[in-house]
Order: C-alpha cells, then sequence, then structure tokens
C-alpha cells in the first residue's frame, strides 16, 4: 500500500514537475486523454470513424516527417509504403488468410522490403532529383496494378478484407491506441542517437560523413524505419475500410500527406500529427459544400503557409514557450526567468 | 506512323512544358508543382474565349497566353515569393496552388469533357494513314518556340543573365545582377511557355480540370531525365518518352495503364546508370 502511494506521489511529482510546466506538454498530455475518453462523450459513428481514419493517416504523416523531415530525403512517393502495405497485407488475408493482427505487421515488412528497393538506387540522388524520382515508383505499380486485374483486382481493388473486431468502439481503441504507440516509438526514435543522425544527415550530410558514419547505411535505415510505419498504417486502413484499392497508390496520396506534414511543421514529428489532426477533420467538416472541400482545404493551406512558413506548430509553439538563453531549457512565455537556472529570459 | 506522329507530339509537348520547369528552377530553385496547372488554365481561356465568346482562335490564343503570364506573375508575387526562403514551404504552395486553379475551373466550367475546334481541317493521307494538318502545325509552332527561346537564352544580354543565374546563384548575384527581379523574369518566360504549351496542344486534346496531373508526372521524369536545368537534355528526354509512350500504347495490350510506368522506368534505369541524367551536369554539393 505505501509502496502504490510512494509510486502515485512520484508520478503525480513528475506530472507538476515536468508536464505542466510547459504549455505544449499539457496540449499533448490533455489531447491524449480526449482521443482516449472521447467514446464516453459521443459514440456517434460518424464521429468515431473520422477519428480512427485520422489516426492512421496521421501515423503516415509522422513516418513521412521521419523520413523526409529528419534525415532530409525528400520523399514525394510516399504512397509506395501505404499502397504496398495496404495491398500486402489485403492479399495475405484473402489469398493465405492470415487474420488482420498477423496481416498488417507482414504487410509492413513487405512495405519495408520496397523502402530497400528503391531506397537502394535512390541514394545515388540527391533533393529534387531524389524528391522528383521518388515520385515515380507509387505510378510504376499503380500502372502495373491496374494492368493485372486477376491478382489486384484492378482498378476496384481487393474488397472484403477482415475487420480487428466487429465492435465499433474496440475498433477505435485498437486504431487509436496503436496510434498513440507508434507515435511515441518514432518519436522517441527520432529522440535517440539515431535521431541525431538523421538530423545531422539533413543539415550537413559531408560532415557527418566526415565523423566516420557511413551515411548510406542510416539513410536505408530511415527509408526502412519510414516504410515499416508507413505500411501498417496502409494496412490498418485497408482492414478498416475492408477494401484496399488502387486511390492508396495515387499521386494526390503522396501530395496530401507531405500538405499535412508540412502544414504542421516538419522535423518535429508531433507537429505532421497536429497537421492531420487540423486538416482532416476540417475537410470533413466541410462536406456541406462537396464542390468548395478541396478550394477550401487548398486556401487554408496557402493563407497558413504566407503567414507561418514554417509550420503551424512550430510557430504555436514559439508563440507560448521560450528558449532560456543560458541553459537551452524551454520555459513559458510570460515566465521572467529560466525554471531551472533563474537566467533572466530575453 | 501513329506511332511516329503520337510521339512526336507528345514530345513536343512535354519538351515545351519541361523546359519551362527547368527555367525556373534553374534560376530561382523553386519546383513548381503548378507549372502544368497553367497549361490548363491556358487551355481553358482559349476554349472560352474562342467558344464562348467567339473571337479569332489565333487572336484567343495570344490572349490567352498574355493572360496567364499575368496570373502567373501574380501568383509569385504574392503567394511565392514572400516565403521563397522555405524550401518546404514553396512545395506545397504550389502544390495548393494548383488544387486552386483546379478546383476553381472545376467550378466555373464544371467536369464535362469540352474540346475545341482546330486551326485548320482537313488531312491527307500517307501509306494508308491519317496525318491531320493540326498535327503537323502543332509541331512546326512548337519548333519554332523552341528556336526563339534558345536563341532568347544563348544570343541575348537577357538570356545571359538567367544562365548564369542558373549556374551560380550568388556569383551572378555579386556580379550586380538584380536576382529577385530576374526571378520574377524567369518566372514570367516559364509560365508564359505552359500557356503556349496549352495553346497548342488544345485542338487535340479533350479539356477536364484535370488534365495536368498526368503531363505534370511525365514532365517530371523528363526533367530528371534529361538532367535538371540541361535544355538539350530535356529536348531529347521528351522525345524519347513520348516516343516510348506511343510504343507502349500502340503495341502492348493492356498498354493504355502501363504507359506511365514504362516512361518512369526507363528514367529510372537511366539514372541507374547516370544519376545526373541524359545531359545534366553533376552539380557540386550545394550547402
Amino acid at each position: 500500500m505505501g509502496l502504490i502511494g510512494f509510486y502515485l506521489r512520484k508520478l503525480f511529482t513528475l506530472l507538476r514537475g515536468e508536464v505542466l510546466v510547459l504549455p505544449s506538454r499539457t496540449i499533448v498530455g490533455l489531447f491524449v486523454l480526449i482521443i482516449l475518453g472521447l467514446p464516453l462523450i459521443t459514440q456517434d459513428p460518424y464521429i468515431i470513424r473520422i477519428v480512427v481514419l485520422t489516426s492512421i493517416f496521421a501515423i503516415f504523416a509522422a513516418s513521412w516527417d521521419l523520413l523526409s523531415g529528419f534525415t532530409g530525403q525528400m520523399n514525394f512517393g510516399h504512397a509506395l509504403f501505404f499502397g504496398v502495405g495496404a495491398y500486402a497485407s489485403a492479399m495475405l488475408n484473402l489469398h493465405v488468410h492470415i487474420p488482420p493482427w498477423g496481416s498488417v505487421p507482414l504487410g509492413a515488412i513487405v512495405a519495408v522490403l520496397a523502402g530497400l528497393l528503391i531506397g537502394i538506387p535512390c541514394l545515388r540522388l540527391k533533393h529534387t532529383y531524389l524528391a522528383l524520382t521518388t515520385m515515380a515508383f507509387p505510378i510504376i505499380l499503380l500502372g502495373i496494378v491496374t494492368a493485372l486485374p486477376n491478382l489486384t483486382g484492378g482498378e476496384l481493388g481487393i474488397s472484403g478484407l477482415q475487420r480487428f473486431t466487429n465492435s465499433i468502439l474496440g475498433g477505435y481503441y485498437i486504431h487509436v491506441i496503436t496510434m498513440l504507440v507508434l507515435c511515441f516509438v518514432m518519436w522517441k526514435i527520432t529522440d535517440s542517437n539515431t535521431g541525431i543522425i538523421f538530423h545531422a544527415i539533413r543539415e550537413d550530410e559531408l560532415a557527418v560523413k566526415a565523423s566516420g558514419i557511413n551515411t548510406t547505411r542510416y539513410k536505408l535505415l530511415a527509408f526502412s524505419l519510414s516504410g515499416f510505419f508507413a505500411g501498417i498504417s496502409g494496412g490498418l486502413y485497408a482492414h478498416y475500410l475492408r477494401i484496399a484499392g488502387p486511390s492508396t497508390l495515387e499521386v494526390s496520396m503522396s501530395f496530401t500527406v507531405v500538405i499535412w506534414s508540412i502544414f504542421g511543421g516538419i522535423a518535429t514529428i508531433y507537429g505532421p500529427i497536429a497537421g492531420v489532426f487540423i486538416l482532416f477533420p476540417l475537410l470533413e467538416f466541410v462536406r456541406f459544400w462537396p464542390e468548395y472541400r478541396t478550394l477550401i482545404f487548398a486556401v487554408v493551406v496557402l493563407l497558413i503557409l504566407l503567414y507561418m512558413p514554417e509550420g503551424l506548430i512550430p510557430w504555436v509553439r514559439d508563440k507560448m514557450e521560450k528558449e532560456c538563453p543560458r541553459c537551452k531549457i524551454r520555459n513559458v512565455a510570460v515566465r521572467k526567468n529560466c525554471r531551472v537556472c533563474t537566467a533572466d529570459l530575453d | 506512323m501513329n506511332i511516329l506522329i503520337t510521339g512526336l507530339i507528345t514530345g513536343s509537348m512535354l519538351a515545351l512544358l519541361a523546359i519551362g520547369f527547368s527555367l525556373i528552377f534553374g534560376v530561382a530553385r523553386i519546383v513548381n508543382f503548378a507549372h502544368t496547372a497553367f497549361y490548363m488554365v491556358a487551355a481553358y481561356f482559349i476554349y472560352s474565349l474562342s467558344i464562348k465568346l467567339g473571337l479569332n482562335p489565333v487572336l484567343s490564343m495570344l490572349i490567352a497566353v498574355i493572360a496567364v503570364t499575368l496570373l502567373g506573375l501574380l501568383a509569385y508575387k504574392f503567394l511565392i515569393d514572400p516565403i521563397r526562403e522555405h524550401e518546404g514551404a514553396v512545395l506545397i504552395a504550389t502544390i495548393a496552388l494548383a488544387m486552386v486553379l483546379q478546383e476553381v475551373t472545376l467550378l466555373i466550367f464544371t467536369g464535362d469533357y469540352l474540346s475545341v475546334k482546330s486551326l485548320i481541317e482537313g488531312y491527307f493521307s500517307i501509306g494508308g494513314n491519317k496525318i491531320f494538318y493540326q498535327q503537323l502545325l502543332t509541331f512546326g509552332v512548337v519548333l519554332v518556340i523552341l528556336l526563339l527561346l534558345w536563341l532568347l537564352l544563348m544570343k541575348t544580354r537577357l538570356g545571359l543573365a538567367i544562365r548564369s543565374t542558373a549556374e551560380d546563384r550568388e556569383v551572378a548575384n555579386l556580379m550586380g545582377m538584380n536576382e529577385s527581379r530576374l526571378a520574377m523574369i524567369t518566372m514570367g518566360l516559364s509560365v508564359c511557355l505552359a500557356g503556349f504549351t496549352g495553346a497548342v496542344v488544345v485542338p487535340l486534346t479533350v479539356l477536364t480540370p484535370f488534365m495536368w496531373m498526368e503531363p505534370l508526372i511525365l514532365m517530371m521524369a523528363v526533367i530528371v531525365l534529361g538532367g535538371l536545368g540541361s535544355i538539350k537534355g530535356s529536348f531529347v528526354a521528351a522525345y524519347i518518352l513520348g516516343f516510348a509512350e506511343a510504343l507502349v500504347v500502340f503495341l502492348v495490350p493492356t498498354g493504355a495503364f502501363l504507359k506511365g510506368s514504362v516512361a518512369l522506368s526507363i528514367m529510372i534505369i537511366v539514372l541507374l546508370i547516370r544519376p545526373e541524367g541524359l545531359f545534366g551536369i553533376a552539380f557540386e554539393e550545394e550547402r
């Protein structure tokens, strides 16, 4: 009993000392609480469906950020991983009868293989060449998929997949918790040593090479990690909608993920997630005027970018918090002196 | 014979688009995804001027090119120029711009397929194959435009300025060239080329608000294949891909689905052998 009380008090101190002192961390905590407690407020199937789809796309956008935001390998064909994940898990589920909890990770591994396959040749290219070349791969695959209707269902796609569970609430928690866990894992990766090397490769690859680090290996690692997470999101998407269609490979899919991520702010992981959670539901809720939907989406993105070219989330964060000039720890913007080293802020 | 004609026409269109795209990329390092959207807008301008208002087709083409150039300059001034320092932001700003243009056209003209009459009717036949005069005219006009562009780039002071800025922005700036004004002029030139492409292609295709997607992908392939910033490379690569596409469509049974795939596969195979493209120069790493 005393032990439990001790851990509870420790948790409480940690919460007060590390989480509640910064508005951004408080918001992340609130977000997790709200998204876990949402079914208590409403069980409207439509809202549940939107949140589930948003979570799936949040994994997808964060995985793009891991590769393109952190490592700087601009990938304009990220739909490849999503589509390969979706199609692979759909085929495994339908033809080999592997249940969803097995076919989704297996599909993600197939997506990793696809990532390695395109990563090895693409690493000879840089910057814009890389961006334009990666854009080609999902289109090539899309052509092959539509040309082989026996295996892939052609333009109709593979339908009639199993779901994880048939209950709405169970499905909601499976997807949302997967999203939270995977995004936390991605954030941890970018925070680790590997993440620092990824960041360094983006800033100055030559300097990283000169420090005796095999950059090719790390870039391939980024390709496969990103492919794995995107593949999982593709598989989840296919099983949730019970169909894997050519739309998962389209150019607009690759573009949308770039828009979400840059809108939210790249090289942050939480930026793209926030971008998806703002833009995707927004797009759903303006369905009253279906003809203006894409127009509103594009105009919102254009306007936000004009005023916050770094992305929305870094802008908001810089308004709420400032960095201590001496010890580089973040503080609430209203404080006069740093919460750790008491140096004068600004 | 059909293969030859289709290849020539597709190749010419891609060459014009790709050269315009690589001009603005070379000078201002802007990857303009809205490039082919301007081509779509030009085609719609011509449609509404010549069919709806009943103007002379040639006159309406000229007006359309000028109008699209102005539109491009305005878009550059107000949407792209303020955020040019942020590469990623520029990328999605141009994508969003393309989406705005697409949606506005969709609202005004609906998604119906539209078409514009040829400038000259009729055809002649060689060995049982019809060759429309319009196809010859399009090809001729493309060659003339390319020749003019080549003269502009190689023989005038403006061309010299554009080429030198493309080669090294900082040094060109130090040599007293107004880099931002040059970027503006190049943007105008590039959009103008996209407008001309729209003008020469419009009698041969059907118009839809989504017609910018497919040439966009192929245009990228052409540019990568030919080498970024190399005009000769874009020219050669455009015809290679144009013919490859035509060959696949006419010779392979399910070719219509595969035409994009084959063109892009060629691009990737060439890149594996020569990472800087057919005519590209291996750039020193920019830091």
